[in-house]
């Protein structure tokens, strides 16, 4: 947001925490020993307010939980920052000293309304209000995140309408404060700060700023493109145009991953040569040309990998990879070879080293440092710098060390892309579960006694409306396409809303009815929203007819 | 709260209405819409302590704890249901399986097994309860020494009772009317049911006067008066209020332990059920006097009559304005809850009560930190058995100097003695301190059956037996301490030389290893390899050195290692009745 | 954050030892070079001394005191081996050898053999010593429990409540000797409100919860830690980033674990980081 990407704050932050927003963020099933840290705040007294379309394991946690409709996070941001200044509960010191374009915000955001808010959300106004109000008064306050908001056709806008809250507050740049984004992957951190980002260097450097260009043309000996490069969606955009061919994949299964994936394949499946460098036979490696089979990065490699708290680690082999699989490194090594550079044989120190040489933020990180400090936490700038707990403390220097203030984002409601319709009535939305990962490729591998499977969650009066049982066998329709899964009636799920996982595509190839919209800034997909259509489709019920009893009596009891 | 995995065992219509009826609506998690649900960690922790509340609901109902009721107690509460579990299998008074009984059933029989019900006959009694088709439980003590062998009825969709208070006593206790009794001398005179003939009778004049006086003051006299605890360890009882006094932290808790369970007492139950108003004035006081707002009672199950009689107080002096927002007119924000313990002898321990009352498992908690720092909910909180309560009110109206002159510099005051065992006048006698054992025998008249004095248990199960040559120890805090036994709740069972000691260690030990809570392995296995050592000498009719050592080795573990006081004391009566050659010994093992 | 460090002078076995204030008496031996048998402990719960094995004397305390729960204090006088420390340190071991199966507690046979505790010595030939006698629960294929191997020491419960999961899929029920682990009803763990994190087993020091794959080849008798070697690495499953200790015998993890010092997991992980390894060896990968 302010410059480098990655969460403010450090885990320990959250268990001193006064008012946790966990926005868009089932972490006590995606993220679960985070979710300890933030246990541990609540077990301090801290207050949480889940905002999220389902009452997720994670909601129940919270003292409230405001059920919005899928894909009206802004209208609700918006609303809590126009509360909050109504209130006179903003910082206005604060935002005098450390940010610009608060007034343009305050225009934008007055249309907001509790009232407006509460019908485009869904969510009461006087719980937006209550929220509202604890955020702002709270001493300490912090917000999380994580694919809820990002996976979304306006995912960038989402998030800046929660950082808009914590420039309206100060909730941001100080101990137990902060805007926390829970990455997905082990190393999704990790491979941002790498450069493995079409338009940065490591450590956050614009390939377009000609200073960080001449200095990596200068270390690599060579020139380089100083034009971004292409994201996943948009390589999809260019396979369809024809413009790519040839399609390199180093450990990802986009032909069970992406939004549409019947389309998706169709285009891996129109590539001249498809290359895919994986740890097992993913649905996409039995689709390449080539597989390389590659060492498991965390149990069979050395190296690095960075998590959410900026923090970065060894991984370590412990066991030998097996028959042919080879190191990521030699690999490409090997391959750079074949394409006339001899990069010769470094150690993954080598490599880290180079990486410190050409990364400020790096720069403090010594392999001896990560080896006997547990990890370090960036920025960590030479090797007396102890790492740093949490980001942009610059906000509360008096000078601002000399960098510009944090601008307010103006942003707006839109919704989701795809809209309800009389043939398509409900909205879908995907998640993940405990035990499971992504695609399943790796969590399919043991014997989960709790394993979601097959199934896609209901409210019971939709069940009821359409004559649908628990345990019914249905078909699932969207504009793209349809899939056979089977009904859960889940009391915790809103009317009109229905739930997935995505980890069993060989079940449910649910990424069929996903929709390919996707935003323009991050290259995310929206996941988090498609119109559906549900048709029971045996005649006879595996189950007892749920009871007819009226819906809103059943959230009248306590 | 946790991931609340509730099963699919529903609760039927009783057992709903029965957990109702207990604690009401809570809004442990309020579904206000279906876009706004109020839960979380901090609600379920604030709805917690009405989960015992609740099990006696469902227990009352069915006559058990099923599985679908339990789950139903756990949505309402939000507990997770292996917690509700585990507290629910830690009392005597909850069964977790299905009893088979016939649905005309109304109650379970309790039979009291201890020593004092033991040698009054209590196995032929049970025979003919269960001749005559009665479901017979075997519990440890019930209260009753003073009638023994003692019943009481636990009931299945109706309430408890014990069928000796239906039965019209003429003398409740045997000093009844004696103008010197200070603490007895509501008993059997005023009704104790009415708050108007309580305050006819000088009730709620010593609260008038500790409001006069202001909190300091009354701590101070309380301080004064030389008055210590009496459930048995005799801590300065103005220290203690003193102490959470002083504590700014808010809420702050007054607690009256009423959970009488020490084998052989019952001196509190006679209290609470004849004298119901002193207990509530003088926990009011004591709220007054360490600015608590909140007052307790933790009161054991086994006492129906007591409940009933401190519930009807309550109302009334909370209709009279006696508690409530300006209770008694102090200014002063004061009520009273009353909780029903399910049968652990251990909740009687401060801090196990504390666990229980919080709807935890009855187990204690590690001293330091105090419960004067950290109480009921981790909160300041001065705890006092109703003997204890009922000393203040004489010494706030009569200044701690007039108190003084009755008993003995060192301990101050008159004391409620339990008399049981082969006594022929039992019952709840108070005397000065420094009465000698031998006087207080002979007001109980003389010994039943043909034989001779043989021992005397003092103090209960937790305190010693002493010979006829203590007849003349003065009974004061100083002098049983220096004869190497206590005075403790205040039991004083007599046993005669016609009596089998060995049946009453082994019981002894039984009880103890069926009271241990299980959390501490010094009581926990302790106390099974002391009953086994005691069975051992039942079996073998007597006790080799080796075996013997083993014992001591045993002790001394338990009396060093254990948490509480529970396990400090399982092995005090069981020595004593060694050291006084009351079990055999000096045969040899065959083992080693 | 920074505390403030105010330091306590106290006396353990006649050495004077400063340890900063809140320090428990059990650390504070550790810093003097002392060691202290622990059951109940561990790094990463909150003291339950309940076990009562690492009991000291200290000077004005009647009963003896839990060294892992209590803070020290300026002027303590703390004895670690009086004779009434060695009775009762024997005494607990010799309770616990005597009720249950010590066999994979490794720790205490040493202090057994130290304090020269002999559990056989409650049994007589026609009156035996009660023991736990419980069969092994194998109801998944992820964990056993074994409570014949259970010492109550109460870190399985504290590790799936209050102090790391909040799952409370199990907790103590009954009383005294008869009390035991358990799920409600005795309900089997994959019908419980257990999510397979695996805390449980990560702080059982008695091998009573224990890996199925650890317990399946020990009941192979391939189970040999003599060969295994522990190599801390990263989880791959999330962003969190947690470190797991990867334990291996002939080129295969056998068990994970985490440690617990370290900052982000303090010893405890999720299902996916504690057994969604298996991936990584055949058959799946070949």
């Amino acid at each position: 947001m302010f410059g480098a990407g990655g969460g403010t704050s450090s885990y320990t932050e959250v268990e001193q925490t006064d008012v946790v927003l966990l926005w868009g963020s089932n972490a006590r099933e995606a993220h679960p020993i985070y979710f300890h840290h933030l246990l541990k705040g609540l077990d301090n007294g801290a207050r949480m307010y889940a905002v999220d379309p389902r009452r997720t394991s994670s909601a129940k946690f919270a003292d409230a939980w405001l059920g919005l409709n899928v894909g009206t996070d802004i209208a609700l941001a918006n609303a809590v920052g126009r509360e909050i200044i109504a209130a006179g509960l903003h910082d206005t010191d604060f935002i005098a000293h450390s940010t610009q374009g608060f007034d343009d915000y305050e225009a934008a955001v007055e249309q907001y309304t509790l009232d407006r808010a509460e019908e485009i959300t869904g969510v009461p106004a006087h719980a937006i209000a209550e929220m509202a109000h604890d955020y702002a008064s709270a001493d300490t306050a912090q917000i999380l995140w994580t694919l809820g908001i990002t996976e979304h056709h306006n995912a960038v806008e989402n998030v800046l309408s929660l950082c808009n809250l914590a420039l309206l507050t100060g909730h941001v740049g100080r101990w137990g404060s902060g805007l926390v984004p829970l990455r997905g992957q082990n190393n999704v951190q990790g491979g941002g700060d790498m450069g493995a980002l079409p338009n940065k260097f490591p450590g956050f450097q614009d390939v377009e700023d000609p200073v960080s260009l001449a200095k990596f043309e200068t270390a690599y000996n060579m020139s380089l493109p100083d034009k971004p490069g292409l994201h996943l969606t948009l390589m999809f955009e260019a396979m369809e145009q024809g413009a790519i061919k040839g399609l390199y994949v180093i450990g990802e299964n986009p032909a069970d991953s992406e939004a549409d994936v019947a389309h998706a394949r169709k285009l891996l499946d129109g590539l001249d040569i498809l290359v895919v460098q994986d740890i097992l036979m993913t649905r996409t490696a039995e689709m390449a040309d080539v597989v390389l089979p590659a060492a498991v990065g965390w149990a069979e490699s050395e190296g690095t990998v960075t998590s959410s708290e900026r923090r970065v680690q060894r991984v370590r082999a412990a066991v030998p990879p097996p028959g042919e699989a080879r190191q990521d490194t030699d690999i490409i090594g090997d391959l750079a070879k074949r394409l006339g550079v001899d990069w010769g044989d470094p150690t993954p120190e080598d490599l880290w080293d180079e990486l410190r040489s050409l990364s400020p933020m790096h720069a403090g990180m010594s392999w001896d440092r990560l080896e006997s400090e547990g990890g370090l936490q960036w920025p960590c700038m030479d090797e007396d710098d102890p790492g740093s707990i949490f980001l942009h403390g610059w906000l509360w220097a008096d000078d601002l060390e000399g960098r510009d203030p944090a601008p307010f984002s103006v942003c707006h409601h839109e919704g989701p892309k795809e809209q309800l319709s009389d043939e398509f009535p409900l909205r879908l939305t995907t998640g993940r579960a405990l035990d499971s990962y992504n695609t399943g490729v790796q969590s399919g591998g043991y014997a989960s006694p709790i394993r979601y499977g097959d199934g896609i969650d209901m409210n019971p009066a939709d069940a009821r409306q359409l004559g649908i049982c628990d345990g019914d066998r249905v078909r699932m329709c969207s504009p793209r396409g349809s899939v056979e899964t089977c009904v859960r009636i889940q009391p915790d799920i809103p009317r009109g809303l229905t739930f997935t996982t995505f980890h069993f595509p060989e079940l449910v190839d649910i990424n069929q009815l996903t929709n390919p919209e996707w935003d323009l800034r991050s290259g995310t997909a929206e996941f988090k929203a498609a119109a559906v259509r549900i048709e029971r489709m045996a005649s006879t019920h595996v189950n007892n007819p749920v009871p007819d009893v009226d819906s809103a009596t059943e959230f009248a009891d306590g | 709260m946790a991931d609340l995995f509730i099963g699919d065992d529903k609760a039927d219509e009783i057992e709903i209405v029965a957990v109702a009826a207990a604690v009401g609506t809570p809004t442990a998690v309020v579904r206000e819409s279906e876009r706004l649900v109020y839960g979380g960690i901090h609600r379920r922790r604030d709805h917690r302590h009405l989960l015992l509340p609740a099990l006696h609901g469902l227990q009352n109902a069915k006559g058990w704890i099923s599985p679908g009721g339990l789950n139903h107690v756990c949505e309402v509460l939000q507990v997770p249901p292996a917690e509700a579990y585990g507290v629910a299998t830690f009392y005597e008074m909850f069964r977790l399986d299905e009893p088979e009984l016939g649905p005309e059933t109304t109650h379970v029989t309790h039979v009291c097994v201890d020593a004092a019900c033991q040698i009054a006959d209590n196995e032929d009694l049970i025979a003919e309860l269960e001749a005559r088709g009665a479901h017979v439980h075997r519990s440890p003590c019930l209260g009753q020494c003073e009638r023994a062998p003692a019943q009481f009825h636990q009931g299945i969709g109706r309430h408890d009772s014990v069928p000796a208070d239906t039965v019209e006593v003429a003398v409740r206790i045997p000093q009844q009317g004696d103008p010197s009794l200070r603490l007895l001398r509501n008993v059997g005179v005023v009704d104790p049911t009415s708050l108007d003939a309580y305050r006819a009778n000088g009730g709620y004049r010593a609260l008038g006067e500790a409001i006069r006086m202001g909190p300091v003051a009354v701590c101070a006299a309380v301080a004064d008066s030389g008055l210590s605890g009496r459930g048995g360890a005799a801590f300065p009882t103005g220290i203690k209020w003193r102490a959470v006094a002083a504590e700014q932290g808010r809420p702050k808790h007054v607690v009256a332990n009423c959970d009488e369970s020490e084998p052989g007492t019952f001196k509190d139950r006679v209290v609470m059920e004849q004298d119901p108003f002193a207990v509530i004035e003088s926990l009011t006081l004591a709220g007054f006097a360490t600015g608590a707002e909140n007052g307790w009672i933790y009161i054991r199950g086994e006492y129906p009559l007591a409940t009933a009689r401190l519930e009807n107080a309550v109302s009334q002096a909370r209709e009279a304005g006696l508690l409530g927002a300006d209770a008694a007119g102090s200014g002063h924000r004061f009520d009273i809850e009353i909780r029903r313990g399910a049968g652990a002898y251990i909740c009687g321990e401060e801090t196990a009560l504390f666990a229980s009352l919080e709807g935890f498992r009855g187990e204690p908690r590690s001293k330091p930190p105090f419960p004067t720092t950290h109480g009921l909910f981790r909160e300041p909180t001065a705890i006092n058995n109703p003997e204890t309560l009922i000393n203040a009110l004489d010494i706030v109206l009569n200044g701690p100097e007039a108190y003084r002159r009755r008993g003995t510099e060192r301990s101050p005051g008159t004391k409620l003695l339990c008399l049981s065992g082969r006594v022929s006048k039992p019952g709840l006698y108070e005397v000065e301190f420094g009465t000698t054992l031998g006087e207080v025998l002979e007001l109980a008249g003389p010994l039943t059956g043909s034989g001779t004095l043989a021992a005397v248990l003092m103090g209960g199960a937790a305190g010693s037996f002493v010979g006829p040559d203590a007849l003349d120890m003065p009974l004061t805090l100083e002098d049983t301490r220096e004869r190497g036994t206590t005075l403790g709740s205040g039991v004083v069972m007599a046993f005669t030389d016609e009596i089998d000691m060995t049946d009453v260690a082994v019981r002894i030990a039984e009880f103890f290893r069926n009271e241990s809570c299980g959390q501490c392995v010094p009581c926990r296995v302790g106390t099974v390899r002391q009953h086994e050592t005691m069975v051992q000498i039942q079996a073998k009719g007597s006790l080799s050195a080796q075996r013997r050592s083993l014992v001591d080795d045993i002790a001394e573990v338990m009396v060093d290692a254990s948490i509480c006081g529970l396990g400090h004391t399982a092995a005090s009566a069981i020595n004593s009745a060694m050291a006084l050659g009351l079990l055999p010994e000096g045969g040899h093992d065959d083992d080693h | 954050m920074t505390i403030t460090e105010v330091s306590v002078n106290l006396t353990i076995n006649g050495q004077a030892v400063s340890v900063p204030e809140g320090t428990s008496i059990h650390k504070a031996c550790e810093s003097a070079g002392i060691e202290t048998p622990t059951l109940c402990w561990a790094e990463n719960l909150t003291p339950v001394n309940a076990c009562r094995v690492c009991v000291v004397e200290v000077e004005g305390s009647r009963a003896l005191v839990p060294s892992c729960a209590r803070a020290v204090e300026d002027q303590m006088v703390v004895q670690t081996d009086s004779p009434r420390v060695r009775h009762s340190r024997k005494m607990v071991l010799e309770f616990l050898g005597s009720s249950v199966d010590l066999s994979q507690a490794t720790d205490l046979a040493e202090w057994m053999r130290h304090y020269g505790a002999d559990p056989d010595r409650y049994d007589q030939p026609d009156l035996p010593a009660e023991r736990i006698s419980e069969e092994p629960k194998i109801q998944d294929d992820l964990y056993i429990r074994d409570y014949d191997k259970c010492v109550l020491c109460y870190k399985c419960v504290e590790a799936c409540g209050d102090d790391a999961q909040h799952t409370f899929a199990i907790a103590v029920s009954g009383r005294g000797f008869d009390a035991r682990i358990s799920t409600e009803f005795d309900t089997v763990l994959p019908d419980s409100a257990c999510v397979y994190c695996g805390n449980c087993i990560g702080v059982c020091p008695t091998g009573a919860i224990q890996f199925k794959t650890e317990f399946d080849m020990r009941a192979a008798g391939e189970w040999r830690p003599d060969e295994q070697e522990v190599t801390t690495t990263v989880c791959s499953f999330c962003g969190v980033g947690c470190n797991l200790e990867l334990h291996t015998q002939d080129d295969r993890i056998v068990k994970v674990t985490s440690p617990a010092d370290h900052s982000v997991t303090h010893g405890h992980l999720c299902i996916k980081g504690r057994f969604g390894w298996q991936y990584v060896q055949p058959p799946t990968r070949r």
